[in-house]
């Protein structure tokens, strides 16, 4: 093995406007019928309509069906370990103001084995944005029981039938400090596209669900919220600030309190906005500091500053 | 400072700081104590027998009755806290005792007073003007003490004696320190980490100094959380640190994985403490080594080094950057509470020369790029960077091509295996073959690794003058090790490893028993203790030659 070769003389660039067809990588793993092909569809739209250059995307996931992910998507992309892609998220954040990284995952990765990881991203609010997959099944390991199973579903680690209470994704995510967070499904592109590209422009973390159904597993488990199966997609209406009747009955989506009543509502809810703050970001906060410290060393140079503490040292 | 030790109880307990004086090299802590001073009972009856017989012992007799019994010492008693108490006055109590006993030791060294009180000032000088003009009160009380016949006990450095020839200034830190110093010279301006014991004090000095470089580092929720944000700063394109101590490790052993499969330039430090569990996390021990080569999962092979001495964790933090980015390689260094903990002076490094650009390499790749490519070693693109194909490329912790898209075939699995462990063999027959200190051929060849590298270095000196012909080896790279070794074992009767861990269910330390694994040569014995302290130099010495008669006696009763 030699070290490597000196690069190839570099392309010139052509900043081309990012398509479905420039957007796609390998052909999906998924089984026929997975809800996770509409979400994949519906990030290729939201690339399209956001414009961003190609190479400063980041695509990248923890592990499961979902986690898939980056492999399908033409972007600079990583596949991380289980549990794990939120700090990872971060760093790619915080290391690179000028990236847009979208993190995908399922709700074992995101809510079971990752779960304190999600807490803590949400109360520093490092800008990123999250889309959990959730298809309230292990997928990828074949039918166990998953944080937001059910009480009574049947699966292989609970035969008889879930026991533990499931998580409620949105209230957690609204008390955590997310400071955006949505909900949709995945037979709604159309609304799952608007989510998406609402939640990667916002500042900060930004948490889409959406429910995406596992046919091999878990059939049917969001029928409840799909008009083509019999069931109601009722979306939040949001405060126009019209000053109309009508307005002060559509929900406040910088209200905390009003975001966990939606939350709390009955399976299978509502879909869209539950909640939006501009606080600071990590981002911010750290760029904000090194600021500070480096008016105050008057920007010395690297080589100036490591002088400098050697010298207190001699 | 040789050594220093505080309990980790919340409310304190014995402490212990040592300091070992001399006007030449200093290797070791030194096996016995010249001067003690005991403020406590227990602290007259815990460490009365480190001292030397003849050496002087120094009581606060307010609280502290020596055996009367006991002639061995210059017992010297002196009302420490009633002095401190009539010196300093007010409501202070007895606050201040250890800057008068400071004063007094200035007194009996002769020391720099007018340093020594700039010290006080800058380190109780952010509280109030009160605290520090109390501090030098404590402090003059202890200098005025009548105590020039104990000056008398001790060898006196020649006055005014100039720092030698070459003209280079001297700087003093400790091991974790200069470590810090080493990672920001390597071009570490991003990392991540969990408060523990020892590390922490790393990631605090990282936390305040990296915002002055344009950097970050992020406290992290947990010790997994820590490697993997460490690794997104990685993978982003910066040199990145995590680290921790012993438990913390093994928490972060899944991502290392990761960061093997997925090529990965990282520095990961080990401040290594007693263990396992929480076991003695303020105690020194050297058992953490297998787990840094060996641990996470499957074949996952990573560099790991260890710095010898204070000076050397600066150059080895150094040299473990430029491995991680030249082998795009994760790598733990491996160093200890001993070391963290010790400080020492050395010549301050030529920073001019040794700093090293952390900009990330964002210039597009052209259309032969691969991130794995088989026959070449990675070189990642972080995002941001071009690629002229307009492919781009998945950083994967599945087994994958040269693409980075998944495999399942086993050949593939076979090649990648090899191209990860043949990189590290590339970088293995490329250090050089570490000099052997004392007789190069002989009896006896003292193996060492970390900072067992003083002592054994000066139980060597002692063993030749003693009659022995010896030589001491350190080894500082302990994955992949350096070439050469099987020449130089092949020179001496006996190698014997001494190190700080245990001897395990087969009777070897954890580098003995990789040594004799790798060479295969029944010559290779082991030295070990794990009683949480440095090795004293005569420990090393009989074990030594009590090692190479139980050999001999073996051998020959094996005729």
């Amino acid at each position: 093995m030699s070290t490597l070769a000196a690069p190839t003389a570099p392309a010139p660039l052509q900043p081309q406007p990012l398509t479905k067809k420039i957007l796609t990588a390998d052909h999906p793993t998924w089984c026929p019928g997975c809800g996770d092909f509409a979400v994949l569809a519906s990030f290729y739209r939201v690339l399209e309509r956001l414009k961003y250059p190609h190479q400063n995307i980041v695509t990248m996931s923890g592990i499961g069906c979902s986690s898939r992910f980056p492999y399908f998507v033409n972007t600079h992309g990583v596949h991380f370990i289980h549990g794990r892609s939120l700090p990872f998220a971060a760093g790619v954040s915080l290391g690179r103001d000028d990236l847009h990284v979208f993190v995908f995952g399922g709700d074992g990765d995101g809510f079971s084995i990752g779960g304190n990881h999600l807490l803590h991203a949400g109360r520093k609010n490092v800008r990123m944005t999250y889309v959990i997959m959730d298809n309230s099944v292990y997928g990828l390991t074949k039918k166990q029981t998953s944080p937001t199973s059910p009480v009574g579903f049947k699966t292989k680690t609970d035969p008889t039938g879930a026991m533990d209470q499931p998580i409620n994704p949105m209230r957690l995510l609204v008390n955590i400090g997310a400071s955006f967070v949505a909900r949709s499904h995945a037979t709604q592109v159309n609304h799952m596209v608007e989510m998406m590209e609402r939640a990667a422009r916002h500042d900060g973390f930004s948490v889409v669900e959406i429910l995406s159904e596992c046919v091999e597993f878990y059939e049917g488990a969001f029928d409840a919220a799909n008009p083509r199966k019999g069931g109601q997609f009722r979306m939040i209406e949001e405060k126009k600030n019209d000053g109309t009747a009508e307005d002060s009955l559509r929900h406040d989506t910088s209200d905390e309190l009003a975001a966990g009543r939606l939350a709390s509502l009955a399976w299978p809810g509502v879909f869209g906005v539950f909640y939006e703050s501009k606080r600071p970001t990590k981002n911010q906060l750290e760029a904000g500091l090194v600021a500070r410290t480096r008016e105050k060393t008057k920007a010395a140079s690297d080589l100036e500053l490591l002088q400098s503490s050697f010298r207190r040292l001699r | 400072m040789t050594y220093m030790t505080i309990p980790s109880t919340i409310s304190g307990g014995p402490s212990i700081f040592q300091v070992r004086m001399g006007s030449g090299e200093i290797l070791t802590s030194g096996d016995q104590a010249d001067f003690l001073v005991a403020f406590y009972q227990h602290s007259y009856e815990d460490h009365i027998e480190s001292l030397r017989p003849g050496g002087v012992l120094v009581y606060d007799s307010d609280h502290v009755t020596p055996n009367p019994d006991d002639r061995r010492f210059k017992a010297v008693g002196i009302p420490i806290t009633g002095a401190t108490v009539e010196a300093v006055g007010g409501s202070s109590k007895d606050k201040g005792k250890n800057l008068f006993v400071l004063g007094l030791i200035a007194r009996v060294f002769n020391l720099d007073v007018p340093k020594i009180a700039a010290l006080i000032s800058e380190r109780f000088g952010g509280k109030s003007e009160d605290i520090v003009r109390n501090a030098m009160l404590a402090f003059d009380a202890g200098y005025a003490t009548p105590s020039d016949n104990l000056r008398d006990c001790f060898y006196m450095f020649e006055p005014g004696g100039q720092r030698s020839g070459s003209g280079h200034a001297r700087v003093s830190m400790d091991g974790n320190l200069a470590l810090t110093y080493g990672l920001i010279a390597a071009g570490v301006r991003y990392g991540a980490g969990y408060p523990i014991t020892p590390w922490s004090s790393i990631m605090e000095t990282l936390r305040s100094e990296l915002p002055k470089y344009g950097g970050t580092f992020v406290q992290a929720e947990d010790e997994l959380s820590a490697i993997s944000h460490a690794l997104g700063f990685a993978y982003s394109g910066h040199l990145a640190v995590t680290g921790s101590s012993g438990p913390g490790l093994s928490l972060k052993m899944e991502a290392l994985g990761w960061a093997v499969m997925a090529e990965m330039p990282l520095i990961v430090v080990n401040v290594q403490r007693g263990g396992p569990s929480t076991g003695m996390p303020t105690n020194v021990e050297q058992a953490d080594l297998l787990q840094a080569i060996y641990g996470s999962h499957g074949d996952a092979p990573r560099v790991v080094l260890a710095p010898k001495d204070v000076e050397d964790c600066f150059n080895i933090a150094l040299e473990a950057g430029k491995i991680a980015r030249e082998y795009s390689t994760p790598v733990i260094i491996l160093t200890d509470q001993a070391l963290a903990t010790r400080i020492e002076a050395f010549r301050e490094p030529d920073l001019a020369a040794l700093m090293v650009d952390p900009k990330p390499d964002l210039t597009p790749r052209g259309t032969d790029f691969q991130p794995f490519p088989l026959d070449r070693l990675t070189r990642h693109a972080p995002p941001g960077a071009p690629i002229a194909t307009g492919k781009y490329p998945t950083v994967s912790g599945l087994e994958h091509d040269e693409m980075g898209h998944p495999s399942a075939s086993p050949d593939m699995h076979q090649r990648m295996t090899v191209k990860r462990r043949e990189k590290l063999k590339l970088l293995g027959s490329k250090l050089a073959v570490p000099e052997v200190y004392g007789d190069t051929e002989g009896e006896v060849l003292v193996v060492g690794w970390g900072s067992t590298w003083g002592p054994v270095r000066e139980a060597v000196r002692q063993l030749r003058t003693g009659g022995t012909t010896a030589g001491q080896l350190h080894i500082r790279h302990l994955h992949p090790l350096p070439p050469g070794l099987e020449g130089i074992f092949a020179r001496y009767k006996d190698v014997l490893v001494v190190e700080m861990n245990d001897e395990g269910l087969y009777g070897f330390g954890q580098l003995a028993t990789m040594l004799r694994a790798r060479y295969a040569l029944p010559k290779i014995g082991s030295i070990t203790k794990t009683d949480g302290l440095t090795f004293r130099v005569g420990e090393i010495i009989s074990r030594v030659n009590q090692a190479v008669t139980d050999r001999r006696s073996a051998h020959i009763s094996r005729i």
